[in-house]
C-alpha cells in the first residue's frame, strides 16, 4: 500500500497489477466451457504520466486483450488497474461512466471503428452528447475545433465514413478518442492499417497532440521502428506475458531477453551493404490456448536449459528501469 | 462572436442534410415512386369512400350479381350491394389491420430481439425460447382461440371483431419473425469496432442498441415488415373466411374474397376486384420497402453526393 502511494507521487497516471484475463473456448453439443485461451496471464507494469509506453509483440500474443482489459471494456479473469488512484474494475457503472472521459482508445482499423450510418461529425460528437458536455451548439463547434486540430476541415463535418481515405479516418478517429479531453488513450495499433507514406504522419499527429493536451500513451505495435520512434518505455510481451521492459535507448541499444533480441535483430535496415547476424527463431509461437510450461519462450529460445522448461521466471529489475523475465539474464550476467 | 455564425454557415450549408438527400434517392426509384403513388391513391380513396352514393351494408336485392357496369364500376355482390363501395371500405379495414400488425409485432418484436442479440448469454437462452414457443403455436388454432376469448371478454377498446381485437390477435402471432430477424442483425453488429467505440466513449447499452446498432438493421427491418402487411391482410381474410375476423356484413377485403369463392365461375368479378386491390396494396407497399432501403443506404448516398 505504502509503496502503491510512492509510486502515485512518482507520477504514474496507471498501474496494472498480476493483470490476467482468459477467454473460454465452448465445444461440444452442450457448449460447455473445454478450455482457456490464456491471453493475458499476469503483468504488471505502470505507466507514468505524460509518457509514451510501447507495447511491441507478434500477432496474438495478447497485447490487444491488455489494453482493452485496462479500459475495461473487457472484464478481467483476475488482477487490478489502478487509473488515477482508482481502482477500475470495483467502480459502479456511473463511477465508470465518469472515468470514461479520461482514458480513450484509437482502433487499428479505423473504418471499422466509425458507425458507417453516420456522419463523423456526428460520430465524433457522440462523446460529448453521452457526458453532456455544454449546449448542443457549443458541441459542434468543439467538433469543428477538433477536426481542424486533426487535420480536417468544416465541410467533412457530414460525410460518411467510407468517403474518407485510410489516413483521414484514422484521423477521424483520434478526433473522436480526443473530443472528450482525455489524460489517457490506448492507441492499438493505430498506424498499422495504413500506408508507410501516411504511418508517420499520423504518428507525428499523435506527437503533437500529446504534447497539447498532456496526452498519455499505451502504444500497442507490432512494428518495431513505429514504436521507437514514438515511445519514451517499450514493453515487450510473448504468449500473454511482459518479458522485457525499458526505456527505449536501453531496450534497442541493450535488449536482455533472448526474444527481443531476435525482434531487434529482424529489424530492417535501410542499407543493404551492411549485414549484421540474425537470429532467427525456431518454430512457431505456442498456442495461447496451451501455452509451454517454465518459460514460454523456451521452446523456442537459443539459450534455453533444462530449467527453463521447470521454472517460470520472475519478471526482475536486472538495471535501473530494466525489467526482464529470464532465467539466463539474472542480474549476476548483466555485463554493463 | 462571429465564429458562431460561422459555425451554422460551414457546416449546416453543407452538401445535403441525411433527410433531404434520402428523399432525393427515393424519388429516383422508379418501383418506389409508382408504389407511393399507387399506395398514396388507394388511401386517399378509401378514405373518400363516404362520398359515394351507395351504402357498402344495405343490400339491395333486385341488382343482385349486376356485371360491372357504368352505374355500378366493379359490379354488385350477391345482396345487390356496390362491390366498389364495399372494395373501399373494405379497404378501411385491411389496410389498418396490415399497418398495426406491422406495428404491433415491431413493437414487440424489435425490443426483445434487440435483448436477445444484444446481451446474448441466459438474457439470449430465455428470450429465445419465448420466440421460439411462440413460433411453434399452431397459429391457426391459436388465433381462434384468442379471439373467442377476446370476445367474450368485454373491454371498452377491443370490441369482439373489431379492427384493433383483429390486429392485436394477428400482431401478437407474427412478432417472432421480427424479433429472430433483429436477434441476428444485433448478432452481427454488436461486435462491430464502432460499438466497442461507443462503449468506450461511456455509451449505455440502450444507446449503443438503439443508436448504433438499430439503424444498421434499418434496411432488412423495413423489407421485412413491408413482408409483413401483406401477410397481414392475407391473415386477416383467413381469420375471416373461419368466421373469427372481420364479421359481414361489415366489409374487408379478406372476407368479400372468400364469399365470392362461391360463385367464382358465374360472377368472377367478386373475386377479381378484391384480389385486385390485396395485390396493388402488398405490391406497392413491398416497392416502397426496396425504394427506402436503397435510399437509406449510406453506402449509395455517396454516388449521389458526388455528381
Amino acid at each position: 500500500m505504502t509503496q502503491d502511494k510512492a509510486e502515485n507521487q512518482n507520477g504514474e497516471l496507471v498501474v496494472v497489477k498480476d493483470l490476467v484475463k482468459y477467454f473460454p473456448v465452448r465445444g461440444g453439443v452442450l457448449r460447455k466451457i473445454v478450455n482457456w485461451v490464456q491471453a493475458v496471464d499476469g503483468i504488471s507494469f505502470s505507466i507514468r504520466k505524460g509518457e509514451t509506453l510501447g507495447l511491441v509483440g507478434e500477432s496474438g500474443c495478447g497485447k490487444s486483450t491488455t489494453g482493452r482489459t485496462i479500459l475495461h471494456l473487457l472484464d478481467p479473469t483476475s488482477g487490478t488497474v489502478v487509473f488515477n488512484d482508482q481502482n477500475v474494475f470495483e467502480l459502479q457503472r456511473q463511477e465508470m461512466k465518469v472515468l470514461r472521459r479520461d482514458m480513450q482508445i484509437i482502433f487499428q482499423d479505423p473504418y471499422a471503428s466509425l458507425n458507417p450510418r453516420r456522419p463523423i461529425g456526428e460520430s465524433i460528437k457522440a462523446g460529448l452528447n453521452i457526458h453532456q458536455v455544454g449546449t448542443p451548439t457549443e458541441r459542434t463547434e468543439m467538433v469543428l475545433d477538433i477536426l481542424h486540430k486533426v487535420g480536417l476541415e468544416d465541410y467533412h463535418y457530414h460525410r460518411y465514413p467510407h468517403e474518407f481515405s485510410g489516413g483521414q479516418r484514422q484521423r477521424i478517429g483520434i478526433a473522436r478518442a480526443i473530443a472528450l479531453k482525455p489524460k489517457f488513450i490506448v492507441c492499438d495499433e493505430p498506424v498499422s492499417a495504413l500506408d508507410v507514406s501516411i504511418q508517420s504522419q499520423v504518428l507525428n499527429l499523435l506527437q503533437d497532440l500529446q504534447d497539447e493536451f498532456g496526452l498519455t500513451y499505451l502504444f500497442i505495435a507490432h512494428n518495431l521502428s513505429v514504436v521507437e520512434h514514438i515511445s519514451d518505455r517499450v514493453a515487450v510481451m510473448y504468449l500473454g506475458k511482459i518479458i522485457e521492459l525499458a526505456s527505449r535507448d536501453d531496450l534497442y541499444s541493450n535488449p536482455l531477453h533472448p526474444y527481443t533480441k531476435a525482434l531487434m535483430s529482424a529489424i530492417p535496415i535501410p542499407k543493404p551493404s551492411l549485414r549484421r547476424t540474425r537470429t532467427i527463431l525456431k518454430g512457431e509461437v505456442p498456442s495461447p490456448l496451451d501455452p509451454p510450461s517454465g518459460c514460454r519462450f523456451h521452446p523456442r529460445c537459443p539459450i534455453a536449459t533444462e530449467q527453463c522448461s521447470v521454472e517460470e521466471p520472475e519478471f526482475v529489475e536486472v538495471m535501473k528501469d530494466h525489467y526482464v523475465a529470464c532465467l539466463g539474464v539474472g542480474p549476476q550476467n548483466v555485463r554493463i | 462572436m462571429p465564429r458562431k455564425a460561422d459555425v451554422k454557415n460551414k457546416t449546416m450549408k453543407s452538401p445535403e442534410t441525411m433527410s433531404s438527400l434520402v428523399w432525393r434517392r427515393f424519388r429516383r426509384h422508379p418501383g418506389a415512386m409508382a408504389g407511393a403513388i399507387i399506395l398514396a391513391i388507394l388511401i386517399l380513396s378509401v378514405l373518400l369512400a363516404g362520398l359515394s352514393p351507395f351504402d357498402p351494408e344495405i343490400s339491395d336485392i333486385k341488382n343482385r350479381f349486376q356485371p360491372p357496369s357504368g352505374n355500378h364500376l366493379f359490379g354488385t355482390d350477391g345482396l345487390g350491394r356496390d362491390v366498389l363501395v364495399r372494395i373501399l371500405y373494405g379497404g378501411r379495414v385491411s389496410l389498418s389491420v396490415g399497418f398495426l400488425v406491422v406495428g404491433i409485432s415491431l413493437a414487440i418484436g424489435v425490443p426483445i430481439g434487440s435483448a436477445a442479440g444484444y446481451f446474448g448469454g441466459w438474457v439470449d437462452n430465455v428470450l429465445s425460447k419465448v420466440i421460439d414457443a411462440t413460433m411453434s403455436l399452431p397459429a391457426l388454432m391459436f388465433m381462434i382461440l384468442l379471439s373467442a376469448i377476446l370476445r367474450e371478454i368485454d373491454a371498452p377498446f377491443l370490441k369482439s371483431n373489431s379492427t384493433l381485437t383483429i390486429s392485436l390477435v394477428l400482431g401478437v402471432l407474427s412478432w417472432p419473425t421480427a424479433a429472430r430477424l433483429v436477434r441476428a442483425i444485433f448478432f452481427t453488429f454488436r461486435e462491430m469496432e464502432y460499438v466497442t467505440a461507443a462503449k468506450a466513449l461511456g455509451a449505455s447499452n440502450l444507446r449503443i442498441i438503439i443508436s448504433e446498432i438499430l439503424p444498421n438493421g434499418l434496411g432488412p427491418i423495413i423489407v421485412e415488415s413491408t413482408l409483413g402487411i401483406g401477410y397481414a391482410i392475407m391473415e386477416e381474410s383467413t381469420l375471416s373466411f373461419l368466421g373469427f375476423g372481420i364479421m359481414p356484413p361489415t366489409p374487408s377485403w379478406g372476407n368479400m374474397l372468400d364469399k365470392a369463392q362461391e360463385h367464382l365461375s358465374q360472377y368472377p368479378w367478386l373475386a377479381i376486384f378484391p384480389g385486385l386491390m390485396i395485390f396493388l396494396a402488398i405490391i406497392s407497399i413491398n416497392f416502397i420497402g426496396d425504394g427506402m432501403r436503397d435510399a437509406l443506404d449510406p453506402y449509395k448516398i455517396l454516388a449521389q453526393i458526388d455528381e
